[in-house]
């Protein structure tokens, strides 16, 4: 008989240890193991959320603590759902990501499938391509602001260079119609390796016998790709769709310092309104409240979302 | 003798040891920028006479409330001075921020009398004019104006302005010809390269364009409310004057400032008058000394003037205060400072050293105006300030000015009205949720 590592550290467990071991069902032990980690996550989000939905029934300012609270029911939901400027952030945030997630989806797909192929140099083209994801939100917002700028920013000329407008004549970060999209751009830029990476995942996953009975039965190049390779990286794309769509809900940094949310506020999106209702404004019961509607929004949509999902994978 | 000696050598001793024993780390609190640098300079006096050690903490303009605040709201130890913004009084008087300094003042014989009254009004009293002291007057300051009298004194220039306007290139001497002046300019050639009128404040995310807009109703006649101290601002915010003078300002944005000037504040107006862009600039008296001093747009080429009247004359408050944090280990230490700080003497150092002083003993000087090439404006300035808000809600009051101006102006949303109307809603809301409406 083998004497293996287990009956060795059972022979090494002193008696009364091992005894009280012994009395232990499997779900106590279960438990013991698992405790810490809900403990932490009682105290770090749990016990958060349940506060700060107490709170949005107050008008709380953390600034003012010594002011006294008072409970003023539904008022601050009231005021939010009913405010206009709240509406228009949550338009500029809805523009944003629907924009955002479509350019993705698409050019990291196309990429994906050009970088599937063999060919010289394949490595290093991956490479390249996810460069700009590797950078800090902050820093390519702040130096994207210098490619904008419209006296000496590099994308203005190129824009000049391509269609023979003069650089000058338009401000991507100034001009209202164009700062969404000035937004749309940078954010594009920076995230489609990420979308591109899931992808390429999800189209070597697909085995090659698969295309060669296509090929044997004759299957055109067309349709084999929108009955094999879509269908198949399907549950990979809406992967992506889902972590960018959760990222660029709570996008702010990126935001922030390319636009600062203007000109106005074409471009504050509601992270960063919430940042300043709850942080500079300071009110706090007020800001709760808002993140709460966030919350749910945000929930009831990836619950839907990941259902879905979950039929794709089925099919 | 040997024992007299040793008896003063062992008094010098236990006095040296007393003082260090005395000793503190002091940290002072304040925004990155030139007068600062000033102060460093200016403190080292202290510490050689005091025995303590001084920090300092600067945090740059456009994030230095959203710290500094922060640090006071949760009432941290890492400033024991603070050289906080004027519009923060209200707020640090009513939380408990600050300490309150009229006992120590008395004590001391610190009087408020030997500071210019608008100082003492504007950084150091809560409620309003009521005799409550919570800072010193540290950094007179206001929004003033510079430009390049290089290019104002050129024939060609001046010659091609006398044509258009009929007059005299010179320091405008109203809103209206401040303008003409910046649309002149504005895409002008000047030795091979384009040049535009003017740089104003325009930031979105902290105070800039409330700032820069103030600066155009002010001169207007702009007012918070009919009555001070009743809240009832239908009427003075929104009034005629107001609207004209909002417009003027989104005139001035669009026709007589560079391309792409959609966020600017302090640091941008240096940047684009440092690098030969625009002809003139708005920015804080406290920049002027450093300006002055540039070897490539300062001394003969720069000169200043103040923010010119219009219906009356008026200019948007800047400078500080310095306070006592109530939550510091070291307040005792924190008021000797503000001792030594307050001295004749130490002031005039501090004027000399780049600082703007309150102290009467420097700005009624009779070689005060001369000191300097800005000196003149800057006492103009100041007899005519005006601040924003001081409440304790000051914030929210801010955020929703900035909000409307950058929309109306840069965003081109609305019509000045509306956004005025739109702002008085906003600080209605404000006044009711804090009990005061």
């Amino acid at each position: 008989m083998t004497d293996t590592i287990a009956d060795r550290a059972a022979r090494a467990t002193p008696v009364p240890v091992a005894r009280r071991i012994r009395g232990l069902s499997d779900r106590a032990i279960a438990w013991i193991f698992v405790a810490p980690t809900i403990f932490l996550l009682l105290a770090v989000n749990i016990f958060p959320l349940i506060w700060t939905i107490n709170l949005s029934f107050t008008d709380f300012k953390a600034n003012r603590a010594a002011r006294g609270t008072e409970y003023i029911g539904l008022r601050n939901y009231e005021r939010i759902l009913t405010d206009s400027d709240i509406w228009l952030t949550m338009q500029a945030t809805a523009h944003f990501l629907f924009w955002t997630i479509f350019f993705q989806v698409l050019i990291g797909f196309t990429l994906a499938w050009l970088i599937n192929r063999k060919f010289r140099g394949n490595d290093l083209w991956t490479t390249i391509i996810v460069l700009p994801m590797m950078l800090s939100p902050a820093v390519v917002g702040n130096f994207w602001t210098f490619l904008y700028q419209p006296q000496i920013g590099l994308f203005n000329y190129i824009v000049s260079f391509f269609s023979g407008v003069d650089p000058s004549s338009f401000e991507m970060i100034g001009s209202v119609t164009l700062a969404p999209w000035a937004i749309v751009i940078v954010d594009t830029w920076m995230w489609t390796p990420f979308v591109m990476l899931i992808c390429l995942a999800g189209l070597r996953s697909i085995p090659d016998y698969i295309y060669e009975a296509a090929e044997i039965d004759r299957a055109s190049k067309w349709r084999q790709f929108w009955t094999i390779t879509v269908p198949m990286v399907l549950p990979f794309l809406m992967l992506a769709v889902l972590f960018r769509g959760i990222e660029n809900f709570k996008m702010f940094d990126l935001v922030v310092q390319l636009t600062g949310g203007g000109p106005g506020s074409t471009t504050e999106l509601t992270s960063i309104n919430l940042k300043r209702e709850a942080f500079e404004k300071w009110r706090t019961g007020y800001a709760s409240a808002y993140a709460i509607i966030l919350f749910v929004t945000v929930f009831g949509l990836a619950s839907i979302y990941v259902k879905a999902l979950n039929k794709v994978k089925e099919r | 003798m040997k024992t007299s000696k040793f008896l003063a050598a062992t008094a010098l001793s236990a006095t040296a040891f007393a003082g260090m024993a005395q000793a503190e780390d002091l940290t002072l609190c304040w925004a990155a920028w030139d007068p600062a640098n000033a102060l460093v300079e200016l403190s080292k006096d202290f510490e050689a006479q005091s025995g303590h050690k001084m920090n300092f903490e600067f945090v740059p303009w456009p994030n230095f409330a959203d710290r500094m605040l922060n640090e006071l709201n949760s009432g941290g130890k890492l400033c024991d001075l603070l050289i906080g913004d004027s519009q923060w009084i209200g707020g640090g008087a009513e939380n408990g921020h600050y300490v309150k300094l009229n006992d120590f003042f008395d004590k001391e014989g610190i009087s408020m009398d030997d500071f210019a009254p608008a100082t003492v009004y504007a950084y150091s009293t809560w409620p309003k004019g009521e005799p409550n002291y919570y800072a010193l007057p540290a950094m007179g300051d206001a929004n003033g104006w510079f430009y390049r009298k290089d290019w104002f004194a050129r024939d060609d220039i001046k010659a091609a302005f006398k044509e258009k306007h009929g007059r005299d290139l010179a320091e405008p001497k109203t809103q209206k010809e401040l303008l003409e002046i910046a649309q002149f300019f504005q895409g002008r050639e000047i030795d091979g390269k384009t040049v535009y009128g003017a740089a104003i404040f325009t930031e979105r995310g902290s105070e800039g364009i409330t700032m820069g807009v103030t600066g155009a109703l002010y001169p207007w006649g702009f007012k918070y409310e009919n009555t001070p101290g009743k809240y009832d601002m239908e009427g003075a915010v929104n009034s005629p004057q107001a609207v004209e003078a909002l417009e003027f300002y989104k005139e001035f944005y669009k026709t007589a400032t560079p391309p792409g000037y959609t966020n600017s504040y302090m640091g941008e107006s240096l940047d684009a008058f440092k690098s030969g862009q625009v002809a003139m600039a708005m920015n804080w008296f406290a920049f002027f000394p450093g300006l002055y001093a540039d070897p490539n747009t300062g001394g003969d080429k720069i000169d200043f003037f103040v923010n010119p009247p219009q219906n009356n004359p008026g200019s948007t408050l800047g400078g500080q205060g310095i306070s006592v944090v109530s939550y510091s280990d070291h307040k005792d230490a924190a008021l000797e400072y503000i001792k030594w700080f307050a001295q004749p003497d130490v002031q005039k150092k501090w004027w000399s050293l780049g600082g703007y002083s309150c102290h009467n003993a420097v700005l009624n000087d009779p070689g005060f105006k001369d000191s300097a090439p800005f000196a003149g404006d800057f006492l103009e300035a100041m007899a005519n300030v005006q601040d924003f808000w001081q409440e304790p809600a000051y914030a929210e009051l801010l955020l929703a000015m900035q909000k409307r101006m950058h929309d109306y102006v840069v965003a081109d949303q609305g019509t000045a009205k509306e956004a005025l109307d739109a702002l008085i809603k906003d600080w209605t809301e404000v006044f009711e949720d804090e009990g005061k409406l």
